[in-house]
């Protein structure tokens, strides 16, 4: 008899998790109770005061600011990568498109940011243009405001948000584009009431995979934002490097992570309404609608070729 | 009679180099069953997607009822469409597949639910509302496609090769419920299919085409008993094809001589002169094999022998090499017990017999 070896296989990955990711995370969550060291550095006694600093109401206003700049960043980035994953989806050099989106990600995230300061910045070319064309000799202050940092962190995340809106795309059936055509709809419709419900799988991966990473920025607002553009990660650096207050650093990063899980948790994993209905009504149904991600395969999307010219 | 004429004129489309149509005119009586016949290629599915609204023509004009449909979209024809694929949407319960339509024009809620079950139950699928496409078969699907196009009450139904991804059984089934759901509804019915032998049992009139172009137009006989052309004659069922030079004529009866085969009488009311090359055809039910002699009026007869007996149940086809070497096929029906063996058998010698008048002029060329 063979032994059953799964356990064994998993073993890599296990330990991989756990020293790369297990372990720090409960490192973070043991500092976030531990006592604060004078000159940085924690104190081995237990102590709470971390987590009772963290209500206070300057940390909840950078809370909603981040939350707001994360969420209209994500929502600009959706509503772009939408029409963009749909037109290389529909295109015929798919592979050339592709490339295109991916080239920025061969050059450093922290050098793509300094290309923005230097095109946008005071002294930048779009400036450095306007004077030479002697339309505005003092210039305009592109960066280092709200409208700025969104700027950038849409430019940043946007491949993030068309590679997967794109993949799913392509495995849609656009016949079913011309059938709601066909049945009355207009093309607005077409698009809304029977493309968006079956690449709902690919809109969450690419608003999960954009919401995420923004939410914990840290170098765009940094050097693209102004006095004002703050934003969690930043206050977390901070009390890291600056106020030295690593329990504190730990109780924010470690409310964040919760935070985020929550808000995943409920966007992803909740069961869409009408699905439940059907299969309250019919035993066979089978609960398809297994949304999350990356590995999400909406009804139907496998595209099935009519196949068999057969006999008559 | 319900339904809508259409009335196609002069109507061309090219893709980049290639053309699909060319200077095609069709007219389509109110309530016809009417289908498009021809091999992948010949421009029937662009021609269905013209009338639908998906290709806009570069030239010529549509009709329907009467009233130019040029520029209009989709949505705004009172044509509804059976894709090849089905296209049913999948995220939606086959109730909601087939209230889509009225969804959209937002009827209230109680018709719609009145309706869709009264669509659904000609389709026989009242049991299935609360399913997924996903969980239907193909034949299901296929119904399902069918009461959703039929539910806007649609003048015209178009339908592209909606039987093409069903097994050869289920096909026939649902060629005859088809049929049925044509006569129920009594719209217009207009069919594209590769397959002659489903345009020949359904339609009341077929256009076969082939590279753009309309060859013939006619009734399922008059396309198989009389076609216009050779690739018609090809396409539809099985023939044999004799091109030869008329030798003379008197009346309609021509004697022409066929290279492999020596002379033949050809009894056709083509007007043809002497000398011209025409190309002539007879189907293989219609040339008799037998052992003995034939004896009668039949007016050409050749001696042969038996290159391939092929037997499939009901009849067996027979493939004789002729004395001047030229090849011929032949069907023989085996309808009762005595004719229920096939005593002819391979490298047999036989004669095969047909009349003058079972031949038919498809092609000619003077000189």
């Amino acid at each position: 008899m063979k032994r059953n070896l799964g356990p064994a296989y998993v073993a890599p990955q296990a330990l991989w998790l756990t020293i790369f990711f297990a372990a720090p995370l409960l490192i973070i969550v043991a500092y976030s109770f531990l006592r604060k060291g004078l000159y940085g550095g924690v104190e081995t006694s237990f102590s709470i005061q971390a987590w009772a600093d963290i209500a206070n109401p300057t940390l909840l206003k950078v809370t909603l600011k981040t939350l707001w700049v994360s969420l209209a960043a994500t929502i600009i980035i959706i509503l772009l990568a939408l029409p963009c994953g749909y037109s290389i989806a529909r295109s015929k050099n798919q592979a050339l498109r592709l490339f295109l989106v991916i080239v920025p990600f061969w050059t450093n995230f922290l050098v793509r940011i300094y290309a923005w300061i230097s095109i946008l910045g005071n002294e930048g070319f779009v400036n450095q243009a306007l004077r030479f064309l002697g339309l505005k000799a003092e210039g305009f202050q592109f960066l280092y405001n709200q409208g700025a940092v969104v700027f950038v962190l849409v430019y940043m995340y946007l491949p993030y948000a068309i590679l997967p809106l794109f993949s799913t795309i392509d495995k849609f059936d656009f016949t079913l584009l011309e059938a709601a055509r066909d049945l009355g709809s207009t093309r607005m419709q077409s698009y809304t009431k029977v493309m968006l419900p079956n690449i709902k799988g690919g809109v969450i991966t690419a608003v999960l995979f954009t919401f995420i990473p923004i939410f914990g920025a840290y170098a765009v607002p940094l050097l693209i934002g102004g006095k004002d553009s703050y934003m969690l990660g930043n206050v977390i650096a901070d009390q890291l490097t600056k106020t030295r207050n690593w329990p504190l650093a730990s109780a924010i990063s470690m409310s964040m992570t919760l935070l985020t899980a929550i808000a995943v948790f409920l966007f992803a994993f909740k069961k869409p309404k009408e699905q439940q209905a059907v299969k309250d009504i019919d035993p066979l149904s089978l609960p398809n609608g297994k949304t999350i991600g990356f590995f999400h395969r909406g009804p139907g999307q496998g595209k099935k070729k009519p196949s068999g010219k057969g006999v008559a | 009679m319900k339904g809508s004429d259409v009335t196609v004129s002069n109507v061309s489309k090219s893709f980049g180099g290639f053309t699909a149509l060319k200077d095609v005119s069709l007219e389509i009586k109110k309530g016809e069953f009417y289908s498009l016949l021809g091999p992948s290629g010949c421009g029937k599915t662009t021609l269905l997607r013209a009338i639908a609204g998906f290709e806009d023509p570069d030239s010529g004009t549509i009709l329907i009822d009467g009233s130019d449909v040029s520029g209009l979209s989709p949505d705004k024809r009172h044509c509804n469409t059976v894709f090849q694929s089905y296209a049913l949407f999948p995220h939606l319960t086959v109730f909601e597949n087939v209230a889509f339509p009225l969804r959209i024009k937002k009827t209230p809620t109680r018709l719609i639910k009145e309706l869709v079950m009264k669509h659904l139950s000609l389709v026989q699928l009242e049991g299935h509302a609360e399913k997924k496409p996903s969980q239907l078969s193909g034949g299901q699907k296929q119904r399902v496609a069918i009461a959703r196009a039929l539910i806007n009450e649609p003048s015209v139904l178009l339908l592209d090769e909606p039987l093409s991804a069903l097994d050869a059984k289920l096909r026939q089934h649902m060629l005859m419920e088809l049929d049925s759901i044509h006569d129920k509804v009594g719209i217009t019915f207009i069919y594209v299919t590769h397959d002659q032998q489903e345009a020949l049992s359904v339609s009341d009139r077929i256009a076969v085409m082939n590279a753009g172009l309309v060859l013939q137009v006619g009734s399922p006989q008059q396309i198989y008993e009389n076609p216009a052309t050779e690739f018609v004659a090809r396409f539809i069922g099985e023939t044999n094809i004799f091109r030869g030079k008329v030798l003379s004529r008197k009346g309609t009866l021509n004697v022409i001589e066929v290279e492999s085969f020596g002379q033949l009488l050809v009894d056709d009311e083509t007007p043809v002169e002497v000398g011209d090359t025409i190309v002539v055809t007879i189907r293989p039910e219609k040339i008799r094999i037998s052992n003995d002699e034939p004896s009668g009026d039949e007016l050409n007869a050749v001696r042969g022998v038996v290159e391939e007996p092929v037997y499939s149940g009901f009849q067996t086809k027979y493939i004789v090499r002729v004395e001047g070497g030229g090849r011929l096929t032949t069907f023989r029906q085996h309808a009762n017990w005595s004719e229920g063996i096939p005593d002819i058998e391979w490298k047999d010698e036989v004669f095969l017999s047909f009349s003058a008048r079972d031949l038919v002029i498809v092609e000619k060329s003077p000189g």
